[in-house]
């Protein structure tokens, strides 16, 4: 068993939120392990052409 | 990790032991270049899940275009080879010798301090319904399939045209909560959240796109309840989509050619029938069937409908310490508010976790680039075809002909999407290659784009200044899509221009600023006290301004939320840990008054009674919070009986006896809110109200209990709140804008007069108790700090964030957070979640020592500058200074703190000698622009 607490956490779902919780634990100063049961990251966000209420691209 | 499940999770907060099973892509992630010629020549053909099957991918396939990783990976189920041994082509073909045929899975072991919980939801599938013949017509789609059919990516490339015969849709409706709001069909009571406005945009984009199309939509309830979204809705209307309150009983075909028939009754009660082209369906939301799983698995707590259960006041938090849950599996919800839990599951995971930060990774160091010094200028140029998007419109094969005509560009390179990860690699390795040291990249806007391109140089060695984005799409595709030629003439002059800048440009040298680890938080209510706690947990000190003399705010009014978790212990509990916290301190009656300063070290003068104190921090949280609207209408002030509903509950609490001896209440609901001074929905009243009107009923239930509502909006799992109260026996009532309800006192008499659509009569009601469900408008605060730290508030007064969508507790300042009402109308259980982001986006700022700035900054050339001080008065940022030359001589030189300095220019276009300029927009770079565009 370890000593310390681990300075990594794990991040499942790699969707728009899993993205950014990965985001910002990395720019925080924490190891993530961003895990993905597909092939890709992005989640339901990458079906979407257009996203409310601006029309930006979702990619 | 992709192709990545969790087979196991063992152990407590600070150390779990995960086993994660890795499935085998078949591809070599190293090796794989993303070519596509594997997926070309394969000959498999599998329904596109991208699509929804709508189009077919290959055996071998990549997601999708801008996919990341960007590596193919093979199915499996559907390749031949790995199903009987047979084929094997795309091993011959792969240039790349990255086919891996004998890939297996592996079990991979790891040690993480906590975990944060993503999986998401699944559509709802309509299929075997009959009422809604999804599977027995082919016109009838999903609202998934419509949005692939929209999508420029999509299977039709964005043409709408129809399944059955690929005619062009001209009617087209939309019918909502598709396996939402329906314990029949669809056996979920819960509202998705999301659908109404997914059909407003879905049909706003296909107005775009079609001209003359009609475009209905049936609907039980309009639920724009989020920001922009009622404005969007009123859009909706202007542009000519017909909204129908009226749930379809079961449609049919209209004839031969694949038309659909459906009969509706129209806001009058009247039959009426319609014919469409192609009909959407509006499906919601389930819970992913992965995440119900692995929840189960773990034991955590879940609804009957599978969606994970929190508590309002921890909404991130699962029932076991470490273990962290955010977006859609803990219930629908949109993407800003995905976004937002996300952050939120981010702090709470963090925040523990505080001691062991960089034990595992390392704080990054500025990196200037190569030296190009005596270097001859080499220009790259790429040409991003954006899918269509660019393509379709202009000449890009010309295009990229032409730039390798311009001076100095020493290579042109067109791609698919020059922001997929294959072609940043492209670019990282041709920058190399080639030596080229100057990049233009002609595709869609900087805004989005210029930092991704930027860190790409930075990777490949080259200052990331070295670089110009010309927008051919957003500024030539777009806005000139029915004129290709002048379109094609056109990014060759904004292609030109860029080479032209670019050749000139000069490296930048980064500019960093150390952080100071204080945050500033304005506002005691539930949002600052949850932020203030939150960055003081991790160890940062925090000061905590409140303007009035009690921490609580708004919540202090409220007894409840929607679930009836009670909201004063828990407001008693965030004031006693703030009190009690070493490292916040409290600024009671006190109100920021002045500010200065930048992300990392802003300086903020804080004025009480009798003091005032300059204090510097790093970051600030903006949470002032909003303030109950005032009625002006519905004869509020006339009689003691009409309260607005903030009044009632306190009534109601103490057993007030117009209460407690009163037999009928009326409930009017968009008291302020929904109108034309205010186009906005204040997103909590109409939840509110149905539970007050379940609390009287529920007390008493002979009382009669009306609600005149415009649009009930208990989005989510407040849905069943709404059916209790019915059952319960609550009368709801609907009116419209034009046709408002209007309260009568007369004496001690109060009665309520509505419009029956119906009988298409005016029809009253008596009422002992009239509760308006008054709107939430934003604190009068808000507008002063926006001034003061020179932060944008939008057109209701709200704070506005960076970006609605993605960047919701952001500002385009960086070092500047919001959370709570001061954003927007919000539950408590929101404005927690919000508040907690709000500390994991501060603490990305916090954590670092010192922080990388952007480098356009005014420089002074000394040799030319008479240190006249022009400058000194135009600069809004008091970022210019004079300083003698040395110590003790008389004469001056100006000065410029890069830290503070915007690069805005003024400066610049101020100084009668040419002798200040902004890097990267020098007159020299600027006018070589210019001319290039006139020659």
């Amino acid at each position: 068993m370890l000593l310390e607490k681990v300075g990594s956490v794990m991040v499942v779902g790699g969707g728009i939120a899993g993205v950014q919780a990965a985001l910002d634990l990395a720019n925080s100063g924490y190891y993530v392990y961003l895990v993905e049961r597909s092939g890709a990251i992005g989640g339901s966000m990458a079906r979407l052409s257009k996203t409310y209420p601006t029309n930006d691209c979702s990619m | 990790m992709p192709l990545t499940s969790v087979d196991r999770i063992q152990g407590e907060l600070g150390q779990f032991h995960v086993t994660l099973r890795e499935h085998p892509r078949y591809v070599d992630s190293q090796k794989c270049i993303a070519c596509g010629e594997c997926a070309q020549n394969c000959p498999e053909r599998v329904p596109d899940e991208l699509n929804e099957g709508i189009n077919e991918r290959k055996a071998i396939f990549l997601q999708y275009a801008q996919a990341v990783p960007l590596k193919y990976q093979i199915d499996a189920d559907h390749c031949q080879k790995l199903r009987s041994g047979k084929c094997g082509i795309c091993e011959k073909i792969c240039p790349a010798g990255a086919i891996r045929f004998d890939d297996i899975e592996r079990l991979i072991s790891l040690w993480v301090g906590s975990i944060i919980l993503a999986p998401g939801h699944r559509t709802f599938d309509p299929s075997g319904v009959r009422t809604w013949g999804y599977d027995v017509f082919p016109n009838v789609v999903t609202s998934i399939e419509f949005e692939r059919y929209l999508a420029s990516s999509g299977p039709t490339e964005g043409k709408l045209v129809r399944p059955s015969d690929g005619k062009e849709v001209k009617r087209l409706a939309f019918l909502q909560c598709v396996g939402s709001r329906d314990y029949n069909k669809a056996s979920h009571g819960y509202c998705s959240s999301v659908c109404c406005m997914t059909s407003l945009k879905e049909a706003m984009i296909a107005l775009d796109q079609v001209e003359g199309l009609e475009v209905s939509i049936f609907f039980m309830d309009m639920r724009t309840h989020g920001k922009g979204f009622e404005r969007y809705y009123e859009r909706a209307r202007s542009r000519g989509v017909r909204f129908h309150r009226c749930r379809v009983h079961s449609l049919e075909p209209a004839n031969e050619q694949g038309d659909i028939y459906f009969r509706f009754i129209t806001d009058e009660g009247k039959q009426a029938h319609g014919e469409f082209d192609l009909v959407v369906l509006s499906v919601g939301m389930e819970p992913s069937r992965q995440g119900v799983a692995l929840a189960k698995s773990l034991g955590l707590h879940l609804s009957g409908d599978g969606f994970s259960v929190t508590s309002s006041f921890a909404p991130v938090r699962t029932s076991i310490p470490g273990i962290y849950i955010c977006g859609t599996f803990s219930g629908p919800k949109d993407i800003p508010q995905s976004i937002i839990q996300a952050s939120a599951a981010a702090a709470e995971a963090m925040i523990p976790l505080a001691d062991a930060r960089y034990s595992l990774t390392e704080q990054p160091e500025p990196a200037p680039g190569r030296d190009i010094r005596g270097e001859e200028t080499r220009i790259g140029v790429f040409i991003c075809h954006c899918g269509s998007n660019v393509a379709s419109v202009i000449d890009v094969e010309a295009l990229a002909e032409y730039a390798a005509t311009l001076p100095q560009v020493a290579h042109v390179e067109r791609s698919l999407f020059a922001c997929s990860e294959d072609s940043q690699q492209i670019l990282r390795d041709l920058i190399v290659e080639k030596k080229l040291n100057r990049v233009v990249v002609a595709a869609c806007t900087p805004r989005t784009h210029e930092h991704l391109f930027q860190e790409t140089l930075k990777s490949a060695g080259l200052n990331e200044y070295l670089f110009e984005m010309a927008n051919i799409r957003n500024q030539v595709s777009w806005v000139h899509a029915a004129n290709p030629e002048a379109a094609t003439a056109k990014g060759r002059d904004i292609l030109r221009m860029s080479v032209a800048k670019v050749a000139l440009l000069e490296p930048l040298d980064p500019v960093t600023v150390t952080v100071n680890p204080q945050a500033l938080v304005v506002g005691g209510g539930v949002a600052g006290m949850v932020a203030a706690l939150g960055l003081a947990e991790q160890g940062f000190p925090v000061h905590l301004v409140e303007k009035s003399g009690q921490l609580g705010g708004n919540a202090r009014h409220l007894f409840q939320t929607w679930r009836g978790e009670p909201i004063q212990d828990f407001v008693d509990q965030l004031v006693t840990r703030v009190k009690e916290h070493t490292l916040i301190t409290v600024h009671m009656r006190g109100q920021v008054t002045q500010a200065e300063g930048f992300m990392g070290s802003y300086r903020s003068t804080i004025t009480k009674p009798h003091c005032t104190t300059a204090m510097d921090h790093g970051v600030a949280i903006f949470a002032m919070g909003g303030q109950a609207y005032k009625p002006e209408e519905y004869s509020y002030g006339q009689s003691p009986r009409i309260l607005t509903a903030l009044e009632f509950d306190k009534l109601h609490l103490v057993g007030d006896e117009r209460i407690k001896h009163g037999r009928d209440f009326v409930f009017i609901q968009c008291v302020g809110s929904r109108v034309p001074e205010r186009p906005y929905c204040s997103r909590v009243c109409c939840t509110h109200s149905i539970q007050s009107a379940i609390a009287l009923k529920d007390e008493e239930p002979g009382r009669n209990v009306y609600v005149l509502y415009r649009d009930i909006r208990s989005f989510g799992q407040r849905e069943e709140l709404y059916k209790k109260a019915r059952e319960l026996g609550v009368i709801f009532i609907n009116y419209d804008l034009h046709q408002k309800p209007v309260v009568r006192v007369q004496d001690a008499d109060l009665s309520v007069v509505a419009w029956d659509h119906v009988l298409h009569d005016p029809f009253s009601i008596r009422a002992d108790v009239v509760v308006l469900a008054a709107a939430i408008v934003p604190h009068p605060e808000v507008r002063d700090l926006a001034r003061i730290y020179r932060i944008p508030v939008d057109e209701d007064g709200f704070l506005q964030e960076a970006h609605v969508k993605l960047r919701p507790v952001d500002f385009a300042s960086e070092g500047l957070f919001l959370a709570g009402l001061a954003h927007y109308p919000k539950p408590i259980e929101e404005v927690v979640s919000q508040a907690l982001a709000a500390v994991a986006r501060a603490t990305t700022v916090l954590s670092n020592r010192r922080i990388e700035l952007d480098s356009i900054k005014a420089r002074v050339d000394d040799a030319a500058c008479d240190a006249c001080a022009l400058c000194l008065d135009v600069c809004p940022y008091h970022a210019i200074t004079m300083e003698p030359i040395a110590d003790g001589e008389a004469k001056q030189r100006i000065r410029v703190n890069l830290t503070r300095c915007k690069g805005c220019g003024i400066c610049q276009a101020t100084c009668p000698k040419d002798a200040i300029n902004v890097g990267g927009f020098t007159y020299r770079q600027l006018s070589a622009q210019v001319r290039a565009a006139l020659s």
